[in-house]
């Protein structure tokens, strides 16, 4: 089991967070600690880049369960990119796909908020 | 002359599959219960999956763990064993019809629940196994299910023992439904992981199981966007068919 990484890039009201290593229940403190920290820096828009994403199992998945009802809450807009077919397949699978908004890579989410 | 080379255009490089790319199901628009048998009622073939997202209620992660104390079975042996006799593990007022091919990614399973046992009321409904690898396997709910989410059963070792899991995490899936966990439903549905944890435990080794259990609510508010999840309710069918027994009854009589 590799451990999670996530590190926060900021631009404007724009957050990404790059998700790295494996994404299981054992990394909530890890995620929530990035959303925290992008929502205190005043983002309105985050990015879930999840490019160097190696390995996800249904914990990880109620946490981005999680990380949306949140935004919603907030008002925050929460966008992925980065997904490989096989993520955006578990994404399609619990219907996830549904609320976040999906985008090949980080240059098309940061245009899509910019619209 | 100039001579030039001719390359066949290369694909791009295929990324190696994800370690955890045997364990999910892929997605499925529709739900299709062929591969069960023995049950009476099919009311998921033609449905979808319903997450957290798509329910109705308030919604809650709700846990329930059992040390399996004198029992040396890892977790792995545990989950074996939990995949394979699953049915035999739950309450008698419950029944699950397994997958022909087992608690494996993608198949469907349907269930038969009363809530009040030896009652004549029971829904019918059933999930699909989204996940499964050797330490956890994972159920989501269909539409029509009284709640919307998934659950997932694991086995984890703490120091020296092993510790056995049910995690729900789940809203109600109408107002109908909500109304009914609020008004006992909440109760009989913990009260059902609780004594099929202790039901795992005792077959496991364990003599004496304690069930710890925790409620936390995730999200307070009500989806109400999500209150015409009625039209599928299985709850509002199951009480609509109880009620109109004495007619059905009078009429097969006339």
């Amino acid at each position: 089991m590799n451990a999670t990484s996530v590190a926060l890039e900021r631009s404007g009201v724009v957050a990404t967070l790059r998700i790295a290593g494996d994404v299981t229940s054992a990394s909530e403190g890890e995620l929530m600690a990035g959303y925290g920290r992008a929502i205190d820096d005043g983002a309105r828009a985050i990015i879930l880049d999840f490019s160097g994403l190696e390995y996800m199992n249904s914990g990880g998945i109620g946490l981005l369960v999680t990380l949306l009802v949140r935004a919603q809450r907030g008002g925050v807009r929460l966008l992925a990119s980065g997904l490989s077919d096989h993520y955006r397949e578990i994404l399609a699978l619990t219907r996830l796909d549904e609320a976040i908004e999906i985008h090949e890579d980080e240059r098309a989410a940061v245009a899509a908020v910019e619209v | 002359m100039t001579l030039t080379e001719k390359t066949t255009p290369q694909a791009p490089p295929e990324a190696p599959p994800s370690r955890d790319a045997a364990n999910w199901a892929k997605p499925v628009d529709r739900l299709s219960a062929e591969g069960v048998v023995g049950a009476g009622v099919d009311s998921v073939t033609g449905k979808r999956v319903n997450s957290p997202l798509q329910g109705f209620g308030q919604l809650w992660q709700k846990t329930f763990r059992v040390t399996l104390e004198g029992s040396t079975m890892s977790p792995q042996e545990v989950i074996a064993i939990w995949k394979e006799r699953f049915a035999t593990f739950w309450p008698k007022k419950g029944r699950f019809y397994a997958p022909l091919a087992g608690i494996v990614p993608g198949e469907v399973a349907l269930l038969d629940i009363a809530p009040v046992p030896g009652s004549p009321v029971r829904f019918s409904t059933g999930v699909m196994v989204i996940y499964a690898d050797d330490e956890s396997f994972t159920f989501i709910s269909p539409e029509g299910h009284m709640l919307s989410g998934w659950i997932t059963f694991s086995a984890y070792r703490d120091g020296d023992v092993t510790v056995a899991q049910v995690q729900a995490l789940e809203r109600t899936s109408d107002p109908f439904d909500e109304l009914g966990l609020m008004f006992g439903g909440s109760r009989m549905n913990n009260r059902f992981w609780q004594d099929t944890l202790a039901n795992v435990a005792r077959a496991m080794g364990a003599a004496e199981p304690a069930v710890v259990s925790e409620a936390v609510c995730i999200d307070k508010r009500r989806q109400w966007r999500q209150a015409t999840n009625v039209r599928n309710s299985i709850t509002l069918r199951t009480l609509r068919h109880t009620l109109a027994a004495p007619v059905r009854w009078i009429s097969g009589r006339s």
